[in-house]
């Protein structure tokens, strides 16, 4: 758990670039990323979920059905700078993979740091979607993060 | 023609013989000749493959990536039930009871398996240890790195949890477990090559039979395995994906 957490609760009107928006609770508190899991999920091409694992339920705190036809940007935190994300799409829409560390949003409003992995996944030379693999970031590099996300906002 | 039969030299020593088993069920069913080539390391079987020597392979994850994507095989089934998961273990004496706990100059015994070793240099990317701060010792099995451990010759051992779990309880009971990986969707399969593709058909169906017929069951028996369940062309892609986020 993060030693800068204070519990306290806000509201938070997000933006998403499709120009849909919605007022989300954030609250100061982090949940630890589970040991030895891996949190994998799947997209379509646009970005909507085709594909969640357990770990991903887990520790996102929504059920399969409500991941499950959304777009992954349900899990952004108002903290992460929108130009990490706007790296992220350039580069997987180069083919490439991605690798970064994300500051995701539960559902009850708490948050949990990944370090993520972006690949697109490639079937008989068409793009047929993303897979995404979060593993456990250490407190070094959360910490280099939070300092670096909070210039770029 | 006489076929190749190849297996992961990650199998569990206690094994060897049901592989043979396996070897002379599968010319029954095929009518064909088939040879056993084992192999003591991987990349003397990988050698083998890409120069096309292997037609029908027990593969790790890893490998199964490369037969898939770049030798044109075609995975069938996997074991039900064994999933490859990674244990990182210390001696039981050692005061780190966690990951955080290791720090940067630590000694890891760990083996060739790439599965293994992916999984728990990224396990311990949780400590900020990576390659360029750790030294490896590598030995040939899941034994000799738990002997490593408890000569004190390393800090930590890499384990293919099914690997740790055969461990004597004697040797078990030396060390602990400070983290085990819950992947659940990385396993072994059961990949065939271009040259074996007339034989698919027979293959799957009497694959899937075994655990159905005595004998079938007495072979999967001597391979420590419950039975294969069928594996869809989208599951293998869906495991490859995944392997590849995994591998810097």
């Amino acid at each position: 758990m993060s030693e800068h957490d204070t519990g306290s609760v806000r509201e938070v009107l997000i933006k998403y670039f499709d120009s849909t928006e919605r007022l989300a609770k954030i609250v100061d508190r982090e949940v630890p990323y589970p040991d030895g899991k891996l949190i994998v999920s799947r997209t379509d091409p646009s970005g909507v979920i085709t594909h969640a694992n357990r770990a991903f339920i887990e520790m996102s705190g929504y059920a399969r059905e409500e991941l499950l036809g959304v777009n992954h940007y349900i899990l952004r935190h108002p903290d992460m700078p929108a130009v990490a994300f706007k790296d992220l799409w350039d580069t997987v829409a180069q083919g490439k993979k991605w690798q970064g560390y994300v500051k995701n949003l539960r559902k009850d409003g708490a948050y949990y740091w990944v370090k993520a992995t972006v690949i697109p996944n490639i079937r008989n030379g068409e793009l047929v979607g993303y897979t995404s693999v979060r593993r456990k970031p250490s407190r070094s590099k959360i910490k280099e993060s939070e300092a670096l996300y909070e210039t770029l906002r | 023609m006489t076929l190749n039969l190849s297996v992961s030299p990650d199998f569990p020593p206690a094994h060897l013989s049901g592989w043979f088993i396996f070897n002379t069920w599968l010319q029954r069913q095929l009518g064909t000749g088939v040879h056993l080539e084992l192999y003591d390391g991987f990349e003397e079987q990988r050698k083998d493959i890409r120069n096309g020597k292997i037609d029908l392979i027990y593969a790790n994850p890893y490998d199964a990536s490369m037969l898939v994507r770049e030798l044109g095989f075609k995975v069938l089934v996997r074991p039900r039930n064994r999933a490859d998961e990674t244990v990182i273990a210390v001696r039981q004496d050692d005061e780190r009871n966690s990951v955080e706990d290791l720090e940067s100059g630590i000694t890891i015994a760990t083996t060739a398996d790439p599965d293994v070793h992916t999984m728990g240099m990224i396990m311990l990317e949780s400590a900020d240890l990576d390659k360029n701060n750790v030294t490896f010792r590598e030995y040939d099995n899941y034994v000799l790195v738990a002997k490593a451990l408890l000569n004190g010759q390393a800090d930590v051992g890499f384990f293919l949890k099914a690997g740790y779990d055969e461990l004597s309880d004697l040797v078990r009971s030396k060390t602990k477990s400070l983290v085990n990986s819950q992947i659940s969707v990385v396993h072994h399969t059961l990949v065939v090559g271009p040259r074996m593709q007339e034989h698919v058909e027979l293959l799957t169906e009497r694959l899937l039979g075994m655990e159905e017929d005595p004998k079938g069951r007495e072979v999967l028996k001597s391979m420590g395995l419950d039975g294969w369940d069928l594996m869809e062309e989208e599951q293998t892609e869906f495991m490859i994906d995944l392997i590849d986020t995994l591998i810097d």
